[in-house]
Parts: structure tokens; C-alpha cells; sequence
């Protein structure tokens, strides 16, 4: 899941840095992503993960950093095979 | 007349009975009296001074802009309900026959006309952009712009018209000076509704991004606190912001490549009144006989 992550924000966050150098925690704002980028990274992101993101995620924190974005798509459903580390998969919503 | 049940339309007639306001033919538009034209320069020239004072250049923009503005500034992304383009007859002989087959069959004439490239101004600040130096001095630079926009809302609502003026403050330059900038215009527009007896609070706001995008916008907007309204009553039963202070951050730097003194990507921030929303205030404030209200009022606007 991370690697599809980073390859959305490459394509359409517009970060100052590499998206594959960005740290898990790291605030996407602080490298350059705005409002106006968030909202592309937003549309990116459910194209490719094939999920909508309901009106209490579409907020600034939750594509604020890469484990953010991660436990959001895990509220959503994404990745909730074996191997997800079910800690990153609640309590992002609505914050 | 009979004042109809509806109480947007009661204001309507009333504002039609006073000799101000009266329906041009379409909602949201109108047409103005010298009643109300008077009042509407008091405001203007209430505005022009405080930008004199503060040192802004005027600059004025008709109220048709180049359509690439719409594109550059992502009013098309954020706003696209309320965009006006327009569109103008560009054929010969044969599309001229067809038109006029159109118009006189009683069918939509419209789709013989073709886009323009131009397109209705959509906020009095958006020619501005294209049109500043793009290396801006230390301390950023102030413009006083003010002009006719389009947002195409039709309403049966007086305070909510299709066309209207803005008249704008705008800092370009670094980002303390755009926050400051927002922060004291802000807090003289208050100062403003006080002075003219409305009773006026100043609150954060959102613009009204469209669609699940412009849920996220909104969002970020309010959270990072980017935008303030003066909201006060503007009719019965009716509150309406008639200024707002805005900080776009470097929005419109980047999108112009404006950059301040120091080479980064410039900030900006305006603050806009609306000389209509604020006259619409007044009458409710003071009622509709403008030579009634109170005396310091009528003094401050210069009528």
C-alpha cells in the first residue's frame, strides 16, 4: 500500500522533495503540499485504491503524512489483509 | 401593492416601493436608483479613503477578464457553479441564418454562439494578479481595485445578487505582511459597521468550494483560519457577510509567479466589501428612507 502512496503523491502532491524520501510521520504540508494539492492527492488516491472517502475524512489532517493517508484507506478497508499493522488502521477520523 | 406572503419577496417590493432596488428581468439582477446609487458612493468613498490612507495604488480592470485568469487563479477547479463565460457570435452569413431561425422559432439561441475567451470577472482582485510586478519590493506592495463581478447564483434573495461590486484592498508581498494585512482590515471593517450603527461581528468563514473537493478546501480553510466575515443583518430574518478578509498564502504568487523581496513565492491577502450587501444593511439598520437615518451616519457616508 505504502509504495502506491508515495507513487499518488509523487504524481500529484507537487512535495519540494522526493515522495519515496518523505519519512512515514513526516508532515506533507511542511514539504510543500497546499489545499489545492491535497485536493488532487485526495482524487489520486481514490482512483487508485478504488474507495471514497467519506465527508468526515476530507480534512487537512488526514493527508497530512504518509501514515495518516495509510490509516485513513485502512478505515476504508484498504490493505486489511495479513501483514497490516492493525495500530495504523484506527482513530484518524473525523480528526 | 399588497405585500406578498413570501418574505423575500416582501423585502423585494419594499426595496422597489422605496425607489432603490428594482428587478432588472432576470434574479439576482438589478437596477440601481440615484437613491440608491448615492449611498452605494458614500460607501465608495468611504473605502477610497481608507485605502489612500494606507498608501494603496489604484488600479481599475473592466468587469470582463481574459478566461486564462479563470484557469490561473483555480477558480474554474474551486468554483465552477459560479463561473460566467462569455460567448459571442462568430460565423457568417449561414450561422447568422440559423441564429435568426433560432431566435424567431422560439428555440435556444444560445448554442450558436461560441466561447470568447473572455470571461465575467469573478472576483474585483483576480486581474490583479496577472497585472503586479512580478518582483515584489520589501514590504510587499497595496492596491485598491474595485469593479463589477458575476457569480451565477441566481436567488430571489436581494442580498445574494448575480452581479455585483467589490471593492478590494490587496497585499502582495511576505507572509507576515498578508497576515497583518487580513488582520487590520478585518478589524477597521468592524470598526466600520460600528461607526454606520449595524450591529456587526466579525467570524470565520469558508468560500463556497464546490463538491466533495470543496469540502477539503473548506476544511483547510477554516482550519488554518484563512478567512474572516463581517456579518450583519441585511434584511428581515437575514444575515449576509458585507466584507471579508482573506489570506491566500502564496495561492496566487505561485500561480503568477509573483515572488516578494526576498525572492520567495510572494503572499497575498485581500479584504473585499460589498458596497450593495453593506447599502442593503444600512436599510434594514436605519429603514428604507435614507433621509431619516440618523444623523452621524449620514455624515460618515457623505450624503
Amino acid at each position: 500500500m505504502d509504495e502506491l502512496i508515495r507513487s499518488v503523491l509523487g504524481d500529484h502532491a507537487r512535495l519540494h522533495v522526493e515522495a519515496t524520501a518523505v519519512g512515514d510521520d513526516q508532515d506533507l504540508y511542511s514539504v510543500g503540499l497546499t489545499s489545492h494539492a491535497s485536493v488532487t492527492v485526495m482524487l489520486a488516491l481514490e482512483d487508485a485504491f478504488g474507495v471514497e472517502f467519506p465527508d468526515s475524512l476530507l480534512n487537512r489532517q488526514t493527508f497530512s503524512s504518509v501514515s495518516r493517508i495509510r490509516a485513513a484507506l485502512a478505515e476504508l478497508g484498504v490493505g486489511a489483509g495479513p501483514g497490516d499493522s492493525p495500530g495504523l488502521a484506527t482513530g484518524s477520523g473525523g480528526r | 401593492m399588497t405585500a406578498p406572503a413570501d418574505p423575500l419577496a416582501a423585502h423585494r417590493h419594499a426595496l422597489a416601493d422605496a425607489g432603490l432596488l428594482s428587478p432588472a428581468g432576470a434574479a439576482g439582477l438589478y437596477g440601481r436608483t440615484h437613491a440608491f446609487e448615492r449611498l452605494v458612493a458614500g460607501v465608495e468613498t468611504t473605502m477610497a479613503q481608507a485605502a489612500a490612507d494606507a498608501g494603496a495604488t489604484v488600479v481599475r480592470f473592466p468587469p470582463v477578464i481574459p478566461a486564462w485568469v479563470l484557469e490561473r487563479t483555480g477558480y474554474l477547479q474551486s468554483f465552477p457553479d459560479l463561473v460566467g463565460v462569455v460567448h459571442t457570435f462568430r460565423g457568417g452569413d449561414d450561422g447568422h441564418r440559423r441564429l435568426v431561425e433560432r431566435l424567431e422559432g422560439g428555440e435556444e439561441w444560445a448554442e450558436a454562439l461560441e466561447a470568447s475567451g473572455t470571461a465575467l470577472c469573478s472576483a474585483a482582485c483576480h486581474p490583479l494578479y496577472s497585472w503586479v510586478p512580478p518582483k515584489l519590493p520589501p514590504g510587499g506592495a497595496l492596491w485598491d481595485v474595485y469593479g463589477w463581478v458575476f457569480r451565477s447564483e441566481p436567488s430571489p434573495d436581494p442580498a445574494r445578487m448575480q452581479a455585483f461590486r467589490q471593492y478590494e484592498v490587496v497585499f502582495v508581498g511576505e507572509p507576515d505582511g498578508a497576515v497583518a494585512h487580513r488582520d487590520r482590515w478585518a478589524e477597521w471593517a468592524l470598526g466600520l459597521t460600528r461607526r454606520l450603527g449595524l450591529e456587526a461581528r466579525s467570524q470565520p468563514a469558508n468560500d463556497p468550494f464546490f463538491g466533495r473537493s470543496g469540502r477539503l478546501l473548506a476544511a483547510s480553510q477554516r482550519q488554518l483560519g484563512l478567512k474572516y466575515e463581517v456579518v450583519c443583518p441585511v434584511g428581515p430574518e437575514r444575515e449576509a457577510a458585507v466584507a471579508s478578509a482573506n489570506y491566500h498564502q502564496d495561492h496566487f504568487g505561485t500561480a503568477f509567479g509573483l515572488q516578494d523581496a526576498g525572492g520567495d513565492p510572494a503572499h497575498s491577502a485581500c479584504f473585499g466589501l460589498g458596497p450593495e450587501r453593506l447599502v442593503l444593511a444600512l436599510l434594514h439598520a436605519h429603514g428604507l428612507d435614507p433621509a431619516r437615518w440618523p444623523a452621524p451616519v449620514l455624515h460618515h457616508l457623505g450624503c
